[in-house]
């Protein structure tokens, strides 16, 4: 178990190393954006010395890599520094969004995971046969669909015509679990497409691990189906699962955005938007550590738990 | 605290990406005549009290304050205009209105204003007084901030100007500005208590203004209650809900399931999807925004005045109302301000003359020319006008090479750099217009407009007391800049808003900016 320990730390530091990489990378990034947060705040008044006297009331006249150390000293106190455009703290965004993009992420993975694995079972239960064709031609249809696409129509749908649930979140803000038909949309749409490419890898890593020597072995002790399945085959099946899972994280934060947007739900993926749009560096930076450190631990736990169930596969790392 | 001057990304103009492409004619055929003549029966009926209104408008996200001095979007105004008051506001023509102000008289120099203010109290029961303008716009024209109206309030010297009582202001000025009303009127120039500091505005922000405070999140929802107090008459609403919805589909959304009863800025495709249907009321605000090429005048090839008449004569502007505003919009004259005090609507409608447009080139020299024209998806129908015109001026021998631009630094890259780019511009009195857009020492003179008989003759009109002589002057301008000036303006947008069915009162001839747009104090439901 100490092996795994070390590799586990070894892993953070990566992680930790990563995040910086990251963050300095967005700042880098930013800084090569055209026009700063000066010129942007102006907007279509861009009186030079408006621009001039913002860009000096924000400090941006100061060297870039001046302004990087200071956050960077702050970061280490937890200070995650000051919006350019409010002038809150860049932590009160953080905070204030987190809680409905967790709630978004935090059910979309928690059907998921049943839904994704259900379907990719019951796929290669049925290889070859009816359900399994099924199975795999909905969700290759509905992984094509874009989510923005898919969002409308169902808003269309089960809000405007049908007239079932509600078509927006707006008004509702951060209580959301005060009005829990306002999820049920945004969280089809960020299922939809996580769910079709879950399914299929389980189905796929099924249909290998039942055909493997091994699970013909246990057949012939004459160890039920079910067991056998669920028990042997599908651990097997997991492994890769799981880090796609991690991966479909990532993935899913775009996805929240375009939901968040579309159901106008105030979550991380708006603040991010507008903060980008006003180019408030403090904010997009805050948010690139909060998306980084999610990524670094989401991969960890998904490396976790491939060692887990399946040690022999894992090479990686 | 507000540490920073928090002035937001989409200038107050800008602040619609949707706004250039909105636009109607055509489809209304006749919906521009009276408020309540529109389809499905409109204002007509007695107002009715109570209820709570939600409107839903794009706004700023996190970052929002309720600090009106910063108003920048929409969203901030519509909030703003709830809770303060301005002394003076705009018209449906642009023209000063007095609110605040009683009224107002210059000296005979039109250098001094003595400024009467009308009997109204703030939210906590003191009343308007003096010295409460005075600290507001000295907040304003503060040197270390960059609020938005202080630009507006250069001409007024703050130091000399003072309270001769309780209820009057004298103003001294720095030059005579016989358009000083529009000052009083100025984006953002709203009046708060003197003493209020910047921690107050989102904690408990204290008006003269329709509606008390409630209650704000940022990004989010603002509610506001009726101040039955207010000099104007109460309200006819309980409160007032502003949310906020930066996708137009959400905000369509939103209205037609029901979750609002008012939803700002919307497209023209949406708007002809839903009109007459019954389900929901579309209003159209004409003459809203300014849609326009600007030709850099001082360099080649527009320094010729005869390429700027050229391209002025290449423009078929119906069609690009057609193709950039879906077929919505009203056709411009390449002057500012359709409809607006003082424009000069005696002109010839410019009409395309391919013709004639290349005769003039061949005149000057310029066949075969090559422009760049600067685009940008910072509004929508930038980049569709840019195609149009590049295909119109094919016909004349003129090859239109688009080049797109950044989104969000679009509006200072064109200021100084290129020689055509794609413009457009909210409402604004013509005055202003000129005095930031066209003089030698204009901040952001985008056609690079420099001619000193041309601010001789702006400093004229600001020096003259009558206003049939004042108006002459202005007309005189505006003959000058249809003739030879740099704006190619081809057409006006209108403003969309649906509305749900309940809701009445909603004035249908506001152009955006002006004091009945975004305006709940006079809205009912039914």
């Amino acid at each position: 178990m100490n092996g795994l320990g070390s590799w586990a730390a070894r892993r953070l530091m990566l992680g930790g190393a990563q995040t910086v990489a990251v963050v300095v990378l967005v700042f880098a990034l930013t800084e090569a954006l055209p026009g700063d947060a000066a010129v942007a705040l102006a907007g279509d008044q861009p009186d030079p010395a408006r621009i001039a006297a913002i860009r000096e009331a924000l400090d941006l006249d100061r060297p870039a890599y001046e302004r990087l150390a200071d956050w960077a000293t702050g970061l280490l106190h937890a200070d995650f520094g000051t919006s350019l455009t409010s002038g809150r703290p860049v932590s009160s965004y953080i905070s204030d969004a987190f809680g409905p993009t967790l709630l978004l992420a935090g059910l979309t993975v928690a059907l998921l995971v049943p839904v994704g694995v259900g379907l990719g079972v019951l796929a290669a239960r049925y290889e070859g046969r009816f359900v399994d064709r099924l199975v795999s031609s909905v969700t290759l249809g509905v992984y094509a669909v874009p989510e923005f696409a898919f969002g409308v129509l169902l808003v269309t749908v089960f809000a405007l015509r049908l007239d079932w649930l509600p078509p927006t979140a707006v008004g509702y803000g951060t209580d959301l679990l005060g009005h829990p038909a306002a999820l049920v949309l945004p969280v089809l749409v960020l299922l939809s497409r996580p769910v079709c490419s879950l399914s299929r890898l389980v189905r796929a890593g099924m249909v290998d691990a039942l055909a493997s020597p091994y699970v013909a072995q246990a057949r012939r002790y004459g160890i039920p189906g079910a067991r056998v399945r669920y028990a042997h085959a599908l651990p097997n099946a997991m492994a890769p699962a799981a880090q796609q899972l991690a991966r479909t994280v990532d993935w899913l934060l775009c996805g929240v955005i375009v939901v968040e947007a579309l159901f106008v739900i105030p979550g991380l993926g708006t603040v991010l938007m507008n903060a980008v749009a006003e180019r408030d560096v403090p904010v997009v930076q805050g948010l690139a550590v909060v998306f980084g450190v999610i990524t670094v631990v989401l991969n960890l736990g998904a490396d976790l738990v491939a060692h887990r169930f399946s040690p022999r596969a894992e090479v990686a790392a | 605290m507000q540490e920073y001057p928090g002035l937001r990304r989409r200038g107050f103009l800008a602040a619609a990406s949707g706004v250039g492409a909105l636009a109607l004619v055509g489809c209304g055929g006749g919906s521009d005549n009276d408020s309540g003549a529109g389809a499905g029966g409109g204002n007509n009926g007695k107002p009715r009290r109570g209820g709570r209104l939600r409107a839903a408008f794009a706004g700023g996200g996190a970052s929002e304050t309720l600090d009106p001095h910063l108003a920048n979007l929409f969203a901030d105004v519509a909030r703003a205009k709830a809770l303060f008051d301005k002394l003076a506001d705009y018209g449906d023509d642009l023209s000063a209105q007095p609110r605040l102000a009683s009224g107002w008289e210059p000296n005979a120099g039109l250098d001094r204003w003595k400024v009467t203010l009308r009997k109204a109290d703030f939210h906590n029961g003191k009343p308007v007084t003096a010295e409460d303008v005075l600290f507001s716009y000295r907040r304003i024209a503060d040197p270390e901030k960059a609020f938005r109206a202080k630009a507006s309030l250069e001409p007024i010297d703050l130091k000399a100007s003072r309270a001769v009582d309780e209820r009057t202001v004298e103003f001294v000025l720095k030059r005579p500005t016989a358009e000083f009303p529009n000052v009083l009127a100025a984006f953002g120039a709203y009046i708060v208590p003197d003493g209020t500091s910047d921690a107050d505005f989102d904690k408990k922000p204290v008006g003269s203004g329709p509606f008390r405070f409630v209650s704000f999140a940022p990004g989010r929802s603002a509610v506001f209650r009726r101040n039955d107090a207010y000099w104007d008459g109460a309200p006819h609403l309980d409160e007032v809900e502003f949310v906020v919805a930066n996708e137009e589909s959400a905000r369509v959304n939103a209205l037609l399931g029901g979750q609002v009863e008012y939803a700002h800025e919307l497209n023209p495709t949406t708007a002809r999807a839903h009109e007459g249907k019954g389900q929901i009321e579309i209003v159209r605000l004409r003459n809203s925004a300014m849609q326009a090429f600007a030709m850099k005048t001082d360099r080649a090839p527009f320094d010729d005045k005869r390429v700027r008449e050229a391209f002025f004569l290449i423009a078929d502007r119906q069609e690009l109302i057609d193709g950039a505003l879906s077929g919505a919009g009203v056709v411009g004259n390449d002057l500012f301000g359709k409809g607006y005090e003082y424009y000069a609507d005696g002109l010839p409608q410019r009409e395309q003359d391919l013709d004639r447009a290349r005769s003039l080139l061949k005149k000057a020299g310029a066949e075969k020319l090559k422009v760049t024209l600067d685009t940008s998806a910072v509004a929508a129908g930038f980049t569709e006008a840019a195609g149009i015109f590049r295909d119109q001026a094919a016909k004349a021998g003129v090859t239109v090479d688009v080049k797109m631009g950044s989104k969000d630094s679009y509006w200072a890259d064109i200021l100084d750099s290129g020689t055509l780019c794609c413009y457009r511009s909210g409402a604004m009195p013509i005055e202003s217009h000129i005095s930031q857009r066209l003089l030698t020492d204009s901040t952001t003179n985008a056609t690079k407009w420099h001619h000193k008989d041309f601010d001789a003759l702006y400093q004229q009109a600001q020096s003259t007391k009558d206003e049939k002589d004042r108006a002459a002057v202005f007309g005189r301008m505006q003959r000058r800049l249809y003739a030879e000036g740099g704006f190619l303006v081809w057409g006006f947008a209108d403003w969309i808003i649906g509305t749900g069915r309940t809701v009445k009162g909603v004035e249908r001839k506001a152009p955006a900016n002006t004091l009945d747009w975004a305006r709940f104090d006079k809205v009912w439901l039914a």
